[in-house]
């Protein structure tokens, strides 16, 4: 297996911004926070971006505050430093709109309902706005790495879609058609599809009503003349994310469904040529004690027959438990490494309890260093 | 409380959700066999493109159309149902539009999706519409042609927003096939019928997410069922070690001795890393102790469900489908 070097990795200067993927409940954000914290403790300037992080989590990084902006968090005994911040989505897209459109166009924009449908509730914009804001982070250029979580997405991969499924809304080719297809280049779609257009338009309207297709109408005829400076910035940080000062990192679960998951992303990367770094097993279960688990649980079977050494027993109980679980998350780590050898992987054994204070992530930037 | 309720058994739509990673899909999966149990038929539905129930019972990917996916003992059978958003759309359109050909090209036009995103919110009234017409659908004989649906549903965070109708209903239009369709969602999802499970680990972040998650249904005027406690492994520990162990005091020459006793030497070693094994084991009994306590202020029914050490497959479910008949499941 080849082994994932975590330190090596936050100490190469070339290191520039690490983004951290995977399903949800996997780890990832105390994933980033804890590589965060180990950069920061070697020397490094880090910034960390957390997208929803649990309460006690938040609080422990000093990010009670919602400001959309990262804060010094004071760590002790650390050499470089360590910034935090969690994404206000909201806030990030209308700072965008603010900054793309005339004053009198952006409160027109920020006022259309149609307008807070998108900003709040469309299915991409979360990860639309995390990708927007590292790029912000990486421009202004007071970090020398940004550590970046990502939404909880239905499926990992969307956060690399959600720029080009919003562009497809945002273009207003097909809002056009539907608000006014005489116009708009809409006749020759009419052409190909005949006479089902008009039911189509017509059964839209009907579904979602006039009234939201007329503020969509609005929306998009407003959002028009932004429209190539969103889209210039979202190809500018597809491109900053297929640098090579960029390294992904696969957070996963030794569990199948984690590591299906894992795989796709693994292969999506490749596919659009993105840097992958390497695969976090997360929350692993290495056994301690050097000892076969047959004999252990023979040994406990004649020591409850006895009931003589009844925490004897216990401890043999557990070693053998912990084994038939560790050597399912080998079995499962050695599947993934088969199908994807050139991928490099470190297991990070679970801490026996949760994890919401720095201590906690320092222990885990431990492990994720292999210590 | 324990186990399952009468109330529960009376419930036509069993809704199950959990945080991610709680093994909610394996939970609904087991839910439905141990439903079927005795002769039912039941509908297994999932409603995120996942392929999941597929994956879980080891078939090729799920076409939109009810199929046959297992056998239950006593002779029941369960069927499985993935429903595309858009497929739902077409056959809605088609129902009263007689969309048919064009609705394919606007498919491929991705009009649909641009549709769906327009109103985030008539995507989630097409996927409970069509769970709806499952559940009320009637059979040959007049009866139900389901005993039961169990819907895998988005994941806490989210399945409130999904299935509160009403809410989503307000960005759509306020008169015609649609609000009439919502409409039946809305009385069926409110009623006595329904009932949102939550699957939970024995962990902090789950359990308060489970509670979270019981107080919006709460707030939305929809019914929590039972609380499954998925991946339960058994304490090991003697009771009154417990406590002493978590805090890292371990007998380990008391452990030495019982061991030479059953004809084992062990030497420092394997020793250090027994002890350490059993501490972690003690602190996780402490933490799932506690995950407990905190579970047991929502008063909903619980249902306790065992880790499997070999992990999951179709036999697996079987098992969990007994252990959940053993719990009164039904």
């Amino acid at each position: 297996m080849n082994r994932l070097d975590v330190d090596a990795l936050l100490d190469n200067p070339e290191t520039r911004v690490l983004v951290c993927c995977g399903s949800g409940g996997v780890g990832k954000t105390t994933t980033a926070a804890a590589l965060a914290i180990r950069a920061a403790e070697r020397g490094r300037r880090a910034v960390v971006l957390t997208i929803d992080p649990a309460r006690r989590l938040a609080q422990s990084l000093g990010l009670g505050e919602l400001d959309n902006q990262p804060r010094r968090v004071d760590v002790e005994g650390v050499k470089g430093e360590l910034h935090a911040m969690m994404l206000d989505m909201r806030r990030t897209f209308d700072d965008m709109v603010w900054q793309h459109a005339g004053r009198e166009r952006a409160e027109q924009i920020l006022a259309n309902p149609f307008y807070q449908t998108i900003s709040t509730s469309f299915s991409g914009t979360q990860e639309y706005m995390a990708m927007e804001k590292l790029g912000q982070l990486v421009e202004r250029d007071e970090w020398d790495l940004v550590v970046v979580d990502t939404p909880p997405s239905r499926s990992a991969l969307d956060f690399l879609d959600a720029p080009q499924r919003l562009s497809t809304v945002l273009d207003g080719r097909l809002i056009r058609m539907l608000s006014a297809p005489a116009r708009a280049g809409g006749r020759g779609i009419r052409k190909i599809v005949g006479a089902g257009f008009g039911l189509f338009t017509k059964a839209v309207s009907t579904i979602v009503g006039g009234q939201l297709l007329h503020d969509a109408s609005t929306f998009v005829q407003a959002f028009d003349s932004m429209f190539g400076g969103f889209r210039q910035r979202a190809q500018a940080t597809y491109e900053l994310l297929r640098s090579p000062g960029t390294g992904f990192l696969v957070v996963a679960a030794a569990e199948p469904d984690a590591l299906r998951e894992a795989s796709y992303f693994v292969e999506r990367l490749s596919a659009e040529r993105m840097p992958l770094t390497g695969l976090v097993a997360n929350r692993t279960h290495p056994v301690l004690a050097p000892l076969p688990a047959p004999g252990a649980l023979a040994a406990a079977d004649r020591l409850e027959r006895t009931g003589d050494a009844p925490l004897a027993a216990a401890v043999l109980r557990v070693h053998a438990d912990r084994v038939a679980v560790a050597d399912r998350e080998k079995r499962l780590l050695a599947r993934f490494t088969r199908a994807h050898p050139g991928v490099p992987l470190i297991g990070v054994p679970a801490l026996p309890t949760d994890v919401h204070d720095l201590d906690g992530l320092h222990e885990i930037g431990r492990r994720l260093a292999g210590e | 409380m324990n186990g399952w309720t009468d109330e529960l058994t009376r419930a036509r739509l069993h809704v199950v959700t959990g945080k991610g990673g709680t093994g909610k899909t394996t939970v609904a999966a087991a839910l439905a066999l141990a439903l079927a149990t005795g002769g039912r038929r039941v509908l297994l539905v999932e409603v995120e493109n996942r392929q999941g129930i597929a994956q879980l019972f080891d078939r090729p990917p799920l076409p939109y159309s009810e199929e046959r996916i297992a056998s239950a003992p006593g002779g029941g059978e369960v069927r499985a149902l993935a429903v595309d958003p858009e497929a739902a759309l077409l056959e809605y359109l088609d129902m009263f539009y007689n969309l048919g050909f064009a609705g394919r090209t606007l498919k491929k036009m991705g009009a649909i999706e641009f549709a769906t995103t327009l109103a985030p919110g008539l995507r989630d009234v097409l996927l409970t519409g069509k769970v709806k017409e499952c559940v009320r659908r009637a059979g040959k004989t007049g009866r139900h042609e389901y005993d039961a649906v169990v819907l895998d549903a988005p994941p806490t965070g989210r399945v409130v927003r999904f299935l509160d109708v009403t809410r989503a209903m307000a960005d759509l239009a306020k008169v015609g096939p649609i609000k009439g369709q919502s409409d039946g969602v809305v009385n069926l999802l409110h009623s006595g019928d329904t009932a949102v499970h939550l699957v939970a680990l024995l962990e902090e972040m789950p359990v308060r997410e489970t509670l979270d998650a019981v107080a919006e249904l709460d707030a939305a005027d929809l019914r929590p069922g039972a609380v499954f406690v998925n991946r339960v492994s058994p304490p090991r520990l003697p009771a009154r070690s417990v406590a002493s162990a978590s805090e890292g005091r371990v007998d380990a020459n008391r452990i030495r001795a019982g061991l030479a006793s059953a004809g084992l030497d062990v030497d420092e070693d394997v020793l250090d890393g027994l002890v350490e094994q059993t501490v972690e084991h003690a602190l996780r009994i402490r933490m799932e102790q506690r995950a407990k306590e905190k579970l047991a202020e929502s008063d909903l029914p619980t249902v306790e469900l065992p880790e499997l050490t070999d992990g999951v497959d179709v036999a697996a479910l079987y098992e969990l489908a007994e252990v959940l008949v053993g719990r009164g499941v039904r």
